[in-house]
């Protein structure tokens, strides 16, 4: 497994294995293989449209990494698994779709209150319910956001392409262990099942995160302290002798429960927010393209991020100052950003396979005076160049 | 921190102490068996070093977590088993164990009990079956008897109660055994059994539940309710002679199984090393 130590073993597996150079390959593949190079070696899940090829390339690569596939009777039952594995000391994935992703968001609250660092990949497909299992959407935003009960912070990383979903996923891993806490891919059925380019790098090319670990004694006994003032306490791994106990109840710092006393509850929900807050170089990043002299914005996300791309590109053939901001952090929103370029542009477009969604985070942080307006389409199609570059032109 | 009475107690050594007293009501049969548990441990002289416990939520999930010191894992409602599994995966040495209740791991968590034992993943599970769910306030469980009252069930329990350790014995444990809280010596060597059995052990630990079951079934005091147990409680090999309607209201107990069968995370741990010979990746 990848844990301390064993990293020249593994990279002489994954050498051997995976020699780097181009692939032609699907999105759900790119996925699984960079879970791999970020040194994943723990997979719990439950098959489901359009997330199967996950499970079934992670069956098959595993056992040759020396790692683990199971699967497990449910989601429920899968994502709890992770978190037992996750304290063991293992990088653990899933990967499901809506209806399973809805499953597992009371163990997802389960890992945010344990810090339990895991990766779940949502391949989201149009809902709700059962919808068109075959057929992909962008409308799990605020699923991943506020699916599971209380009041908790969220990380959600949403790549544009096959070889975005390779490096994005070992940056979803690398965040998860960095603050100790469950990250949420927000892929999506098009990008899964679409077959395209994808460069596998040498694993030298690969920067990888691991969790900290006590130092000593007294930090093993406060699992869920903050002895360096960032927010994210050392996880003491289960097997080391520390006795250490986790529990999803309310908890203090050596992690006993106690749930009735107002401070604790405070201390720990607080501390939870703020080590997301805090930590946000960690994880933001967007990219931006002619957004200089933009007087027009698009804001796009996952599989839209594309169409939209090739629409300001045409728009900027017909002299329309167009300019693309696309979020890879979803969660927490880049607000700071969207804050400054909105107060730069006329009009901002928000393309999405959905009625609405993170239009409405858009919208928290542009002023009145900007013309705001969603670009959507639902029915498991994705957004073409033409419609978005038609709504382009009608606001120019 | 720890009052005096605790200090007479020899198995203290193996309780946090700075979790006690227990939240357990006086008389509950979850003190029964963590101290049968304990016994066990030390019995076979196990380093709690050594040993993983999980368990869900309910009063007999907090039996061992958090009261037992040793690295525990306090999950959701019915999930303990699931999360066990990812725990002895990564930690395959250790001993893995679930206390918890029957609602816990026989209604909500029936579907992860059911496949741990046909897949025989080495886990020890003690499973505290108090006939209701005592934590919520006593409604009615699937274990409650065929016309006992709970708070759900008012005017009586229409419904037939599981039976646990049959149930997971045909679904594939590798030990499976069923005592009361009245039988303390023969449950602590069916506990070091189950921790000793390679493969998916079950010992099911019939307990009085005074507060939300007895007093609501005309057996408020503990002493009643273990006075209850003993009369109806009869061994699995003269059970066997007997008809279901003999048996109808019986407790049956004893061994169920004890039998080898492929574990679970060895089979994984051979798979793998057969992956890997077959696709040349061992180191030579
Ligand atoms: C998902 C979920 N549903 C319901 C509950 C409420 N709940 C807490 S304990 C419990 C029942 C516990 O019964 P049992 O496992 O038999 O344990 P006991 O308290 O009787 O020992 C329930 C339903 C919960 N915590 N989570
Ligand atoms: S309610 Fe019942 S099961 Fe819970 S602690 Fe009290 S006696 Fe025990």
């Amino acid at each position: 497994m990848i844990i301390r130590g064993d990293e020249p073993e593994q990279i002489r597996l994954l050498r051997k294995l995976y020699k780097p150079g181009n692939y032609f390959m699907q999105g759900n593949e790119a996925v699984a293989y960079g879970a791999l190079f970020a040194g994943c070696r723990f997979y719990a899940g439950y098959p489901i449209t359009p997330s199967s090829e996950i499970a079934e390339t992670m069956a098959r690569e595993l056992p040759k990494l020396g790692g683990y596939y199971l699967q497990m009777e449910d989601e429920i039952g899968s994502i709890a698994a992770m978190v037992g594995a996750s304290w063991t000391g293992f990088k653990v994935m899933t990967a499901t779709a809506g209806p399973g992703f809805s499953l597992m968001q009371e163990n997802l609250g389960y890992a945010v209150m344990t810090e339990t660092p895991l990766v779940l990949v949502d391949v989201q497909r149009s809902g709700p319910s059962t919808g068109q299992a075959t057929k992909g959407a962008q409308g799990d935003f605020f699923q991943a956001r506020w699916g599971t009960h209380g009041d908790h912070p969220i990380v959600a990383v949403s790549p544009t392409s096959g070889q975005d979903a390779f490096w994005e996923i070992i940056r979803a891993f690398n965040i998860a262990e960095r603050l100790r806490t469950p990250v949420v891919f927000l892929f999506d059925g098009v990008l899964a099942h679409t077959r395209e380019l994808v460069k596998i790098p040498d694993v030298d090319e690969v920067e990888i995160t691991y969790r900290k670990l006590p130092q000593n004694e007294e930090e093993a006994k406060l699992p869920f302290g903050d002895p360096h003032g960032d927010g994210v306490p050392p996880m003491p791994l289960f097997g080391h002798g520390y006795f250490t106990h986790v529990t999803g109840s309310t908890h203090k710092e050596n992690g006993l429960r106690d749930v009735y006393t107002p401070e604790v509850h405070d201390r720990l929900v607080r501390r939870l927010h703020r080590k997301i807050e805090k930590n946000r170089h960690v994880y933001e990043k967007y990219e931006e393209h002619f957004t200089d002299d933009a007087e027009i914005l698009v804001v796009s996300w996952g599989v839209t991020a594309r169409p939209a791309l090739g629409a300001a590109l045409k728009a900027r053939e017909e002299g329309i100052k167009v300019g693309l901001f696309v979020p890879k952090t979803v969660h927490p929103f880049p607000g700071e950003r969207m804050k400054e370029l909105g107060k730069r542009v006329r009009a901002i477009l928000v393309p999405e396979m959905n009625l609405g969604q993170m239009i409405l985070e858009v919208q928290r942080f542009v002023n009145d005076d900007v013309l705001l307006k969603g670009v959507n389409k639902i029915g498991g199609v994705p957004l073409t160049v033409e419609e978005i570059l038609r709504e382009i032109r009608g606001v120019a | 921190m720890m009052p005096e009475i605790y200090s007479k107690y020899p198995m203290v050594k193996y309780l946090r102490k700075e979790a006690l007293p227990t939240a357990l009501c006086p008389g509950c049969g979850g003190g029964t068996v963590l101290n049968a548990f304990a016994n066990a441990i030390d019995q076979l002289k196990l380093d709690p070093r050594d040993l993983v416990v999980v368990s869900g939520i309910g009063c007999s999930a907090w039996i061992a977590s958090p009261y037992f010191l040793a690295d525990t894992l306090h999950t959701t409602h019915g999930r303990a088993i699931a999360f066990a599994t990812g725990v002895k995966v990564g930690l395959p040495d250790k001993k893995v164990v679930v206390i918890s209740g029957d609602g816990d791991l026989a209604s909500i968590g029936g579907n992860h009990l059911l496949h741990a034992a046909r897949r025989n993943i080495d886990i020890t599970v003690i499973l505290v079956n108090n006939f209701i769910y005592g934590m919520t306030g006593g409604q009615v469980a699937p274990t409650t008897p065929f016309g006992a009252k709970t708070t759900t069930t008012p005017y009586r329990n229409i419904e037939h109660p599981l039976q646990i350790s049959e149930t997971i014995a045909a679904a594939g444990a590798s030990y499976v055994a069923r005592w009361t809280t009245a039988h303390v010596y023969q449950l602590i060597e069916s506990i070091k059994k189950a921790l000793q059995v390679k493969g998916f052990s079950l010992v099911e630990v019939i307990s009085q539940c005074p507060v939300q079951f007895g007093r609501r079934n005309k057996m408020k005091e503990p002493a009643e309710m273990l006075r209850w147990f003993l009369k109806n409680s009869v061994p699995i090999s003269k059970a066997k002679k007997m008809s279901p309607e003999e048996l109808e209201g019986k407790f049956v107990i004893g061994e169920f199984v004890n039998r080898q069968r492929p574990e679970f995370v060895s089979e994984l741990n051979k798979l793998i090393d057969e992956v890997q010979e077959h696709f040349g990746l061992k180191e030579v």
